[in-house]
């Protein structure tokens, strides 16, 4: 102990200044993050108004779909994440197995809990439980799929089995529901999945064509791409939202989230094209030439060589794109008046009951958590994958 | 043996290769074509009905609004306005940058310290700050910094004497003068400065002795500011506190100072991680030789490493300075009256949406374009010359 604090704390008469200084400066920020937390903070704003910060007002009778929906998606992950090949480097005790997944998943848990403590009733903690038994029930058929006669469907089955429950759930919830009533947390996740969704298979069209020998699908994806990338992603929503009922007919008049999850796809491609381009670049060209050796199409050594190889590369640089459009969807409450958790987060502090009492720090500190959480989160995960894919040492 | 291998068969043209790719491709270009067409069509079509303006002449219209800070007239043209907003942009985006750049590359050294205190706070500022919404860190800095942390003017904080802060902006000591001799003041100095500097260097180069080219640098320019200075007589002013406003000095905008502060923030952490990545990507061999020739640790860091690093850190802070001045639109959600703000305003007042939008949108091209290639030119100048 005293020689690691030597070593790492008072080197030298300048280190030990820089320790105190420092050190000062973080224990500060500790302390005043503590008192505002547990002392000062008012957090009656966020317990009253909860729902609306995570679901806006979505209606309380099919409130029931939204939580089917997160049941569904904890049971897909846990199985996905159980029933695939066991990876080799498993951490041989459970107490190594336990730190893993705390190490993974501790955050998203103490979330949850501080959200079911701020919910403050027995539905909340019901909600909680059946989480949790979601959870273990995933893994549950996950193992299953590994020691049945299951273990024989191919892999890309056994996705599209897990991936199947819970999106129509969530077609089936959105079905129901008018996009004018969701709002809060809701609306920034739903922006960022359906953008992500749909702007994956663009990037990867405009990333082949920008490196395609054609040269006039060429120039159309490169002039697209340079062109988007050269726009504030703000100035296009702005112009989203007052212009586009002159490029399409009145008839399909878009609402404003149809608008935002338009102008985030068309960005957000352009984004993945370059990064996917780059995944491409990374392939080395004996790939594609051992295709042609073999004599497969260019179509085919395209979808079955290259591209799964050049993805795979730029996992962690794709998750980074998502966390920046997962960011960035809080632009859409600004631009285009959509309700998302940022505009809700402002509005609150409006509300009569608490109207300049200064509550903007406690409804912007909730606000940033969970965005925090989860970017924070994602970013995690991506390191991880990017271990365990060994890219860069295989 | 089949006879066919020996005698090619003529391919029907509908088969040969090269007519399916290039049938391919002006499909696809007819398929945009097509698109736009649609597009323009409609457009026409709507404009038409509610007879709007569809080219730039809006920007001779008077603008109706003024600009706090500025004494652009009401009855001035939206011409003058937007020419404003895009100075203000400019603005923004130099005063960003610098700052943005200096706090970033300390943090990303900082996180590779070997003080754990240092590394610590350097580790906790770039996680907490990257995975944060920038318009998130923007609504904190205007609405709960500016607009409620800072006093109000009759009991503003005046930090040393010298600076006013309160809700109603932060004043600085500024010089007296036009700015024009300021600029002439300055760009001369740091001319010269740079002249000696590389003669300081071309002698160390002759005699082997240290350079300390940065130091006489800076010292040479100081000297020679301040010899200006009292030469020509320039004043300077400090503010103070004058009833509901403040006199003197620089007074900075609230909106530009939140604007800045956060986009300094924001892009700082983004640039620490590209600054601890290029310093890790310095071959290591590097700073063991700096060792082997014992060079003190911030000369290693100084004259070896860093170098070497911004070399390889060039192109991705190149993208970070594009994300940034691309980022200042966000001004216009705090009202500071940047490019995106006129825009908006002008469009409210009744100034055609489409024509101005993309005036605004082509401006932000122009001034990316600009930076790319700046940055490609010192890119270019810095990048290791291979075989």
């Amino acid at each position: 102990m005293i020689t690691w604090m030597r070593r790492n704390l008072f080197r030298s008469i300048t280190d030990t200044i820089l320790t105190v200084i420092s050190g000062s400066i973080l224990g500060y920020v500790i302390f005043q993050v503590f008192q505002f937390v547990f002392i000062t903070g008012r957090w009656e704003i966020i317990q009253v108004n909860l729902k609306i910060l995570l679901v806006g007002r979505f209606p309380e009778e099919l409130m029931f779909l939204v939580g089917f929906s997160i049941l569904a998606t904890c049971f897909s992950i846990a199985s996905l994440a159980s029933g695939m090949n066991r990876p080799i480097d498993q951490p041989p005790t459970l107490a190594g197995k336990l730190w893993g997944l705390f190490q993974r998943f501790g955050l998203i848990i103490a979330t949850s809990a501080f959200l079911i403590v701020l919910a403050g009733d027995m539905a909340a903690v019901l909600f909680g439980a059946y989480v949790v038994l979601s959870i273990f029930a995933g893994r549950l058929f996950g193992i299953a799929r590994r020691n049945t006669p299951l273990k024989r469907l191919p892999g890309w089955l056994w996705v599209a089995i897990n991936a199947t429950l819970p999106l129509v759930l969530i077609f089936l919830t959105m079905g129901q529901a008018a996009l004018e009533e969701w709002g809060g947390f809701l609306i920034n996740f739903y922006l960022a999945v359906v953008s992500i969704a749909l702007s994956f298979p663009l990037g990867v069209m405009l990333a082949l064509g920008r490196r395609s020998t054609l040269p006039l699908l060429r120039w159309l994806s490169t002039a697209y791409i340079e062109l988007i990338r050269g726009a504030p992603l703000f100035v296009l929503l702005l112009l989203a939202g007052v212009a586009l009922e002159f490029f399409i007919p009145a008839s399909i008049a878009p609402d404003a989230i149809f608008r935002a999850v338009t102008v985030f796809t068309l960005f957000t491609a352009a984004y993945l094209a370059e990064v996917i381009r780059g995944g491409l670049q990374s392939i080395p060209k004996g790939q594609a030439e051992a295709g042609k050796a073999l004599g497969l199409s260019t179509f085919r050594i395209t979808f079955l060589i290259t591209l799964p190889q050049a993805l795979r590369n730029v996992i962690p640089a794709q998750i980074g794109q998502f966390i920046s459009l997962f960011k960035d969807t809080t632009l859409a409450g600004v631009a285009l008046s959509v309700f998302d958790l940022l505009n809700v987060g402002t509005a609150i502090t409006k509300q009569d009951d608490y109207l300049g009492q200064g509550l903007i720090y406690e409804s912007l500190a909730f606000v940033g958590l969970l965005f925090w959480v989860g970017s924070y989160v994602m970013s995690r995960e991506s390191q991880r994958i990017e271990k365990k894919l060994g890219v860069g040492i295989r | 043996m089949s006879p066919q291998l020996s005698t090619p068969r003529k391919v029907p043209f509908f088969r040969d290769i090269r007519t399916l790719k290039w049938a391919l491709q002006i499909l696809a270009l007819l398929a945009v074509f097509a698109m736009f067409y649609w597009l323009y069509g409609n457009y026409q079509e709507n404009v038409a009905k509610s007879s709007i303006q569809t080219d730039l002449r809006f920007l001779d219209n008077p603008a109706n609004f003024t600009i706090p800070g500025n004494d652009l007239d009401q009855s001035q043209p939206v011409r003058d306005a937007f020419v404003e907003g895009f100075l203000n942009t400019l603005r923004v985006a130099f005063i960003g940058i610098a700052l943005a750049t200096i706090l970033g590359t300390l943090i990303g050294i900082a996180r590779l310290s070997k003080n754990f205190m240092v590394r610590t706070l350097g580790t906790v500022y770039v996680e907490l700050v990257r995975n944060l919404p920038l318009l998130l860190l923007l609504t904190f800095m205007n609405l709960a910094v500016v607009l409620q942390a800072f006093p109000r003017i009759e009991n503003a904080w005046l930090p040393l004497d010298l600076f006013v802060v309160s809700n109603r902006g932060i004043a600085i000591p500024w010089f007296i003068g036009s700015p024009a001799q300021l600029g002439i003041g300055i760009l001369s100095a740091a001319l010269l400065a740079f002249v000696v500097a590389k003669i300081r260097i071309r002698q160390a180069d002759k005699t082997g002795k240290q350079d300390r080219a940065w130091l006489v640098g800076i010292a040479t320019f100081v000297f020679l500011v301040v010899l200006i200075w009292l030469l020509f007589g320039y004043g300077w002013e400090l503010p103070y506190v004058d009833g509901r406003g403040t006199t003197g000095g620089l007074r900075l905008d609230p909106s530009f100072f939140a604007l800045v502060a956060s986009l300094v923030i924001y892009t700082s952490s983004h640039i620490a991680e590209i600054v601890r990545g290029s310093i890790l990507a310095v071959s290591r061999g590097q700073g063991e030789a700096a060792d082997a020739i014992a060079l003190s640790g911030s000369q290693k860091m100084r004259l070896i490493i860093l170098p070497q690093a911004f070399r390889i850190a060039m192109p991705a802070l190149g993208n970070q300075y594009l994300n940034l001045i691309k980022n200042s639109s966000l001004g216009a959600t705090i009202s500071y009256f940047e490019l995106t703000q006129i825009a908006q305003i002008t469009v409210g007042n009744g100034s055609p949406a489409v024509p101005a939008f993309s005036l605004t949108l082509l401006v932000y091209l122009g001034i990316s374009l600009v930076t790319s290639l700046v940055v490609n030119f010192f890119n270019r100048r810095l990048a290791l010359v291979e075989r």
